[in-house]
């Protein structure tokens, strides 16, 4: 079977759970395509997942409540031994690629990182990556009776609810103590579209000057014209916004229509999570700043200028 | 205690990547230490600094003869010993991890430092790769550390946010921005870690094979228009930008 392990989060199927269903099917490994859900009280995400899906396993118990590296490699390293597993397939997100390596070092198998295109060659598989902050795209292979695999968020098109719902069972697993205790948790929650969900995205970087004129300028420009909300590093590190909000090598990977950064740099480790954006709209004072290498539309101007400018004409 | 740090060796960030024969070409390239290593480096200078019972800070690295420098400069931060495990041959993530975790079993460490991303093959699976060889626990994307006795309490990022942790050596800590600033070699240093000891190991010895291969690499650049509107009439400007995003970008309504 390819076993697909469920991404879900606030009670919901997560978006990149249709996606691993996507490329699952695209793979061309064998077996029935089947979704692992776990954690507790998550009745309604199988539902959810069987509509997608061949079958569904699913593990309900309190241990897994909230998601733990160890605890999540091993559920699914047992589930994939018993079903004997031909491909695991796990999200791309933070936690996804936390654990996955623990997955593929327990089944002795390869692991495909972060991939965007996979395809069976025989007994292999193959898959397309980014590498070098997103500036290359790599053709990898592997080759072994089982192979892990995480997919980068937005690579796939979201599968379908097929016709048929799957057939649903429940799993019963011997997992082990979490060792590592969690002590407080901040969650940054953006009351914005899902950054990796929104169309237009506008992010702001340290040339918009200070918190307020972040509000006035990146959110009154994103609030006009219906956009998600970014930032730079360097603006996340100030305190100015929150982590949620970072887009790059250490924030998210985005590829929207149109990314419109205004006083943003282009340093590569920000155009690493950006730099795949169908259009690319830069607004810099400085004519030489990276960013306009990469941008279709370029305005060299001051923010302070340029912006309430564009938040009034797109009110018109 | 024992602290293992990681060091990989990787294009400067600012370097331009060219291919050549399907496989990035490094011919002539700058190369650094992998900039999410340094802070695992820096770090572990950190924790012995503030007082926690470091006994030895040793740095390895597994690669070509180049790899050499990585370790120097590491050296001269003020490691005190490195391992260069000498190969041509490129190991992935999972392959690679075999290598770190059998050193840090024959090393005694209690403390594995290692950059949370790689800035060359953009992987994040090596820090959890050799945690779960070891069977030991990770954090990683850490951006704040501490280590009392055996017991390391921080800060690091996950999905949606960030968390304190608590958790007993020996572990794995991923490492990133945001931790430390790394400092720079001072001269002085740079001299003194001429004579610290660089062992040379063969990779014979760790039964490490890859298990992935590199069948092609392309750069793909996206064409851009690279329109660029004149700024000096910001209302003119504004204009134009809606105009070009509405009706030629269609990607406004
Ligand atoms: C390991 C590592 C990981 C990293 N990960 C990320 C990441 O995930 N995301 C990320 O963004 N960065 C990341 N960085 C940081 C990155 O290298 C840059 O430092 C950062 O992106 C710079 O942010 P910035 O463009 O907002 O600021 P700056 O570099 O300070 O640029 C500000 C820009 O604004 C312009 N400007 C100033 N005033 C005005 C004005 N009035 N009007 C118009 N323009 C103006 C300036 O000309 C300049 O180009 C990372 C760095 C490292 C080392």
């Amino acid at each position: 079977m390819i076993l697909i392990v469920a991404e879900h989060a606030g009670g919901k199927l997560a978006k990149s759970t249709l996606e691993m269903v996507t490329a699952a099917r695209q793979s061309g490994r064998e077996g029935p395509v089947t979704v692992l859900v776990l954690g507790q009280g998550v009745a309604d995400i199988a539902n959810a997942a069987a509509a997608v899906a061949d079958q569904v396993l699913v593990a309900d118990m309190p241990q897994l409540a909230t998601y733990n590296a160890e605890v999540w490699a091993a559920a699914t390293a047992q589930i994939a031994q018993e079903g004997e597993a031909s491909t695991i397939i796990i999200g791309g997100s933070r936690s996804g690629r936390e654990y996955a390596p623990r997955v593929a070092v327990k089944l002795d198998a390869p692991y495909l990182e972060d991939v965007i295109r996979l395809s069976a060659q025989g007994n292999a598989l193959q898959a397309q990556r980014y590498t070098y902050l997103a500036r290359v795209t790599e053709t990898v292979e592997a080759e072994a009776p089982v192979i892990v695999v995480t997919v980068k968020p937005g690579s796939f098109a979201p599968a379908a609810a097929a016709g048929a719902s799957g057939e649903q069972y429940d799993v019963e697993l011997d997992l082990p103590a979490p060792r590592v205790e969690v002590t407080g948790k901040s969650v940054e929650k953006s009351s914005r579209v899902a950054l990796t969900e929104a169309d237009v995205i506008v992010t702001g970087g340290r040339g918009v000057g200070s918190p307020e004129n972040f509000a006035t300028y990146v959110e009154g420009l994103a609030d006009r014209i219906g956009a998600g909300v970014g930032a730079t590093r360097a603006v996340v590190d100030a305190g100015w916004r929150p982590y949620a909000e970072q887009v790059g090598q250490t924030g998210k990977t985005v590829q929207p229509g149109a990314y419109i950064a205004l006083g943003v740099s282009g340093a590569v480790q920000h155009l690493s999570g950006m730099g795949k954006s169908k259009y690319i709209v830069a607004i810099n004072k400085d004519a030489e700043a990276p960013i306009f290498k990469v941008a279709d539309y370029g305005i060299v101007g001051d923010v302070n200028q340029i912006v309430p400018a564009l938040i009034e004409a797109a009110g018109k | 205690m024992k602290i293992l740090t990681l060091v990989r060796q990787v294009p400067d960030a600012e370097a331009r990547v060219k291919i050549n024969a399907q496989n990035v070409d490094l011919e002539g390239t700058t190369l650094v230490i992998d900039g999410m290593d340094e802070y695992g480096v820096e770090e572990a200078l950190r924790l012995r600094e503030g007082g926690a019972g470091v006994e030895e800070i040793v740095a390895l690295a597994v690669g070509p003869k180049r790899v050499e420098d990585a370790l120097r400069t590491a050296l001269a931060m003020g490691v005190d010993r490195a391992i260069h495990v000498e190969t041509d041959e490129k190991l992935d993530p999972i392959a690679l991890s075999r290598v770190v975790a059998q050193v840090a079993q024959a090393e005694g460490a209690g403390l594995i430092l290692v950059g949370g991303q790689e800035a060359d093959w953009d992987s994040q699976a090596l820090g959890a790769a050799t945690a779960e060889r070891l069977g030991w626990p990770q954090l990683t994307w850490t951006n704040e550390l501490k280590l009392e006795g055996e017991t390391l309490t921080g800060r690091h990022d996950v999905d949606d946010g960030n968390e304190s942790f608590r958790a007993a050596l020996p572990a794995v800590v991923t490492t990133q921005q945001g931790l430390n600033e790394p400092r720079y070699p001072t001269l002085p240093n740079i001299m003194k870690a001429k004579k610290k000891e660089l062992r040379k190991d063969d990779l014979g010895t760790y039964g490490a094979q890859p298990t992935v291969r590199v069948v092609q690499s392309e750069i793909q650049t996206r064409a851009r228009l690279n329109k660029m509107i004149d700024g000096k009439d910001p209302q003119a400007a504004a204009e134009q930008l809606l105009d070009l995003l509405r009706n030629e970008a269609k990607v406004l309504a």
